[in-house]
């Protein structure tokens, strides 16, 4: 099942692997209550001696018949051993991953957005937090606290191999949290009808190893790399007066906080919530046809002539 | 009070000169007049079946559309937009629009046939409420047409409902149409309690009560209690939208898990009231073909109930997600597993009066008795959602999709063809064709499961609802395919079966008083029946009048040629709710459009609040009002008097 990226048969981190062996356990007993029911009814119906219509319906005589109470109480006595057990299962499930782990490791605040998930590593020193989008990179075998913000419509947060969905809802903080047992990408979803493009708020959780994941934090703690040159300079210059109205790029004039933050575009492996691969050509579709790429999106389609088209694109290529 | 208000009822038999006479009292007028005013409870059940299966083929429409949309991967046969209107519409026609008003249906023809009376308790707040169920469908379904459709699902979730994010009509037609409609389940729901307390016919003691009524009375019931929750809810939404308030705006100190509180609250009992009724047509229909009385009544009859009651503490299972404290959920769960019981009574109750008895199978029968599997399949699914952990996975996917739909078509609706294949002889005075029915049975069962039996696996692949389009490369491709080709199957099973009530309208067998040796009360009146029902007022003295003297016991005591005339006027008796003694002749309405003008009345006045036009909500209030007037302006003829016997 790995190879489905969504798939919930298969964990790949704590709080995903209690689940999953009581998932299995509702699913088998489900599936045995199914068949057992199926075979009575089966054998029961077949049992019928004629069939057609009214006619052969009253030519049966009707009688009373035996009581027959006690096989509903044995029933209910049979049912009752898988039920009990579930019951039990669950509570104690609950217990193991209703509350958040004591003593996290990490801990990241993510905002869902229409249609694209915020990010924010925060820290007591503000140069030592930052935010990112739609991407969000763990070290290996560390518990890690999420909280949950809506921004604007609820949202659900949900990573299947890691762990269930917990909603984003604006006006309280919800808490959720993850640690992969292995390095990997696992792919999430928003799962909470949220509008137009709600089929397009994908995420991604990148878990790395320990040393991997502090090196991706100190490059993602940079600004936006300088031009270097006249190209990236005059993109530079397009992207803050047109990208910059809701865009961040940290260390420019492109300030705005109402869309993802652009200063390490390049770092992500996905454009528009999942949507696209992150490659140049892409990059440039999406500029030019946010709107037909994702219809509904709060990105406008950009009116931008080739020219500023190749210099932006010149220039973000460059915000590795 | 004076002495003419007491009156003893005349015991006699029925003869000619009488049903003639009765027939003059009870009959309605012809012509517009008497379309528009007729509140008789056969013309008005069969009015809601019609009007709920037109909503049924709309309702499947939109789905066939979504169908192909989702058929394979990055399709854009459908706008986001579209797609979005579609799906939430979908939602609301099939579980407002068809799935309680089909059971309404079938309850108000049914009900008092079954009781042993002349009509609902009251006969013209019958006329109202299916009035007002067909305005407010019109109503919600001109917004759709005009693209004005909900577009927030079913459930419509703040904020995305509010005006912020959502500024157009939609969601005012969608909240305004819910609270007109609600005023019809309201007084459905109150009208069918009194009748089933009250009008039943002398004899019939609450234990003998036919099982069909215990699941209508008990959804009813609930009706009651839950309805304002989610009426008040979608009210509230309106003021939040039109007029500023901050019920469910965070930003205003509102509570947007508000929302989800009074609409689950409503909305989860609601699954339980359109499934109860349905669940009651099996429990009366599949005995007959098993030829014996159905297995462990008494159990059955409380467990609905206990299901009911239950049904009222699991509200919060739609929102394991919400990140409410795990003590809290837990108890929810709890309740969610153990609800459990007394739906498996039903099913080994059905089991049993299967092997226990002698099994004929017709179409009826076939309906009936697959309805059990898709009932356990739905039902495991329910299960599995019960437990938070697991549903933590499972909610919001596509296996909570399928879940849904076998409870939904599994048990409201293959209950509902069967019982069209059962009481249509009645209804019409003509059988169905049989041999069509075993061949729409198969196309509709196959089709049925084929499309959402592999949902459930899209659902644990990781496949989320409410989603317009899906890329590939997830595994969801071929699933979805045969979802699609599934659902074309089912829909094509649905044509034939329409096309078998039509052939069997024109050129049916014709049906007898009781074609299948059925032993309750609407079997033992002409088919179809006279508009007074009963030329005398029965006398009952079992659960299962017409099989007394087969299933031994004291033979027959249930007096149905002998009993009360009632034929001073359009008459009734009342009796009291526990063991059904007489103790009241009620005087029935003759035809009125009062019920039908009151309903024009109130669509003006919601017009009126859509538009913000308040002239014209205050024309719509003036003939509301003009309309009730009338209704209540009081009439000699219509005292109440005892009955002494």
């Amino acid at each position: 099942m790995s190879g489905v990226p969504l798939s919930y048969l298969h964990a790949a981190g704590q709080r995903a692997d209690t689940i999953l062996p009581l998932t299995w356990f509702t699913l088998i007993v489900s599936i045995l209550v199914c068949i057992i029911i199926a075979a009575l009814l089966w054998s029961g119906v077949r049992r019928a001696r004629t069939g057609g219509g009214a006619a052969e319906t009253r030519a049966v005589t009707v009688e009373p018949g035996a009581d027959g109470g006690r096989w509903i109480s044995l029933g209910l006595l049979i049912s009752a051993v898988p039920l009990l057990a579930t019951l039990i299962w669950t509570m104690v499930a609950i217990a193991a991953t209703s509350g958040p782990p004591a003593h996290p490791g990490l801990t990241l605040d993510v905002t869902g957005h229409q249609w694209w998930w915020e990010v924010r590593y925060g820290a007591t020193e503000p140069d030592q937090s930052f935010e990112t989008a739609n991407e969000i990179h763990i070290p290996v075998g560390v518990p890690v606290l999420i909280r949950l913000h809506g921004g604007d419509v609820i949202h659900s947060f949900w990573v299947p191999a890691l762990t269930g969905k917990t909603d984003t809802i604006p006006g309280q903080t919800n808490f959720s949290w993850i640690e992969a047992r292995q390095p990997g990408r696992y792919r999430g979803q928003c799962t909470e009808y949220c509008g137009s493009q709600h089929a397009h708020m994908g995420l991604e959780v990148v878990a790395q190893p320990p040393a991997d994941f502090e090196r991706w934090r100190a490059a993602q703690l940079l600004p936006a790399r300088a031009p270097r040159t006249s190209a990236e300079q005059r993109g530079l210059a397009v992207v803050e007066y047109r990208c910059g109205l809701c865009h961040e790029v940290r260390g420019t004039q492109a300030g705005a906080l109402a869309a993802p933050d652009l200063t390490h575009l390049m770092s992500r492996r996905t454009l528009a919530a999942g949507l696209l691969p992150n490659t140049p050509g892409n990059l440039v579709g999406w500029i030019e046809n946010a709107q037909d790429i994702k219809p509904g999106a709060l990105m406008p389609n950009q009116a931008l002539t080739g020219e500023q088209l190749t210099d932006v694109q010149a220039y973000l290529e460059s915000l590795q | 009070m004076r002495a003419v208000d007491f009156r003893s009822p005349t015991i006699g038999s029925d003869s000619p000169e009488h049903a003639a006479r009765l027939e003059r009292l009870w009959e309605s007028s012809r012509g517009l007049k008497g379309f528009l005013g007729t509140v008789d409870h056969k013309q008005i059940g069969i009015r809601y079946i019609i009007t709920a299966f037109i909503f049924l083929a709309l309702g499947g429409i939109e789905a066939l559309l979504m169908r192909l949309q989702l058929a394979g991967p990055n399709l854009s046969l459908l706008t986001p937009e579209q797609y979005n209107e579609l799906f939430s519409t979908h939602g609301m026609t099939m579980i407002f629009l068809y799935a309680s008003p089909i059971l309404s249906g079938f309850s108000n023809y049914l009900w008092p046939l079954l009781l042993g009376s002349r009509d609902m308790a009251f006969p013209r707040l019958n006329a109202l409420s299916y009035w007002i169920y067909l305005a407010s469908g019109i109503f919600l379904y001109v917004g759709f047409l005009t693209g004005n459709g909900p577009n927030d699902g079913w459930f419509n979730y703040v904020p995305y409902a509010a005006r912020d994010y959502n500024p157009g009509l939609n969601e005012d037609f969608y909240s305004l149409g819910m609270v007109f409609l609600g005023i019809s389940t309201t007084i459905g729901a109150a009208n069918f309690i009194v009748t089933a307390l009250r009008t039943r016919a002398p004899g019939m003691s609450l234990n003998r009560l036919p099982i069909l009524i215990w699941g209508t009375l008990t959804a009813s019931a609930a009706n009651l209690v839950v309805v304002p929750a989610v009426s008040l809810a979608f009210f509230m939404l309106w003021l939040d939208r039109q007029f500023g308030t901050h019920f469910f705006d965070p930003a205003g100190g509102g509570q947007p898990l508000l929302w989800q509180h009074l609409f689950w609250i409503f909305g989860h009992p609601w699954v339980y009231a359109i499934v109860l009724p349905a669940m009651g047509m099996v429990s009366q229909g599949l005995p007959v073909f098993c030829r014996r009385p159905l297995v462990g009544y008494a159990i059955v009859a409380l467990s609905t109930v206990a299901t009911m009651v239950l049904g009222f503490g699991v509200w919060v299972h739609h929102m394991f997600a919400t990140g409410l404290p795990g003590l809290g959920l837990s108890f929810f769960s709890g309740a969610s597993i153990a609800i459990v019981f007394p739906s498996a009574v039903a099913v080994f109750a059905w089991l049993a009066t299967i092997w226990l008895g002698r099994p004929v199978i017709t179409t009826a029968f076939l309906y009936f008795s697959s309805m059990i599997l898709m009932f356990v399949v739905g039902g495991v699914s329910g299960f599995m959602t019960a437990s938070v952990p697991v549903d933590w996975q499972l909610t919001d996917t596509y296996f909570v999709v399928a879940h849904i739909h076998y409870v939904l078509i599994g048990i409201n609706v293959f209950p509902v063809l069967g019982a069209v294949y059962y009481w249509f002889p009645k209804m019409t005075g003509r059988m169905m064709d049989e041999r069509l029915g075993r061949w729409n049975f198969w196309i509709t069962f196959i089709g049925f499961n084929l499309a959402f039996l592999p949902m459930h696996v899209t659902g644990l692949l990781g496949m989320p609802r409410r989603v317009y389009t899906y890329p590939d490369g997830m595994g969801w491709d071929s699933l979805n395919l045969i979802t699609t080709i599934g659902s074309f199957v089912l829909a094509a099973g649905i044509l034939l079966f329409l096309f078998n009530v039509l052939k069997s309208l024109r050129s049916g067998a014709i049906a007898d008083a009781n074609p299948w040796d059925a032993p309750t009360l609407e079997w033992s009146v002409p088919s179809p029946p006279p508009p007074y029902n009963f030329a005398v007022i029965p006398t009952v003295a079992s659960r299962y009048p017409l099989w007394e003297g087969r299933l031994g016991g004291r033979g027959s005591a249930t007096s149905l040629d002998r009993g009360m005339l009632l034929e001073s006027g359009k008459e009734t008796v009342a009796t009291s709710s526990m063991d059904a003694t007489p103790d009241m002749i009620v005087e029935m309405p003759e035809d009125t459009t009062a019920p039908f003008a009151l309903s024009i009345g109130t669509a003006v006045l919601f017009v009126g609040l859509l538009l913000k036009t308040w002239t014209v909500a205050v024309i719509g209030l003036l003939l509301l009002s003009a309309a009730t007037l009338v209704w209540l302006w009081p009439r000699r003829e219509l005292r109440e008097r005892e009955a002494r016997p």
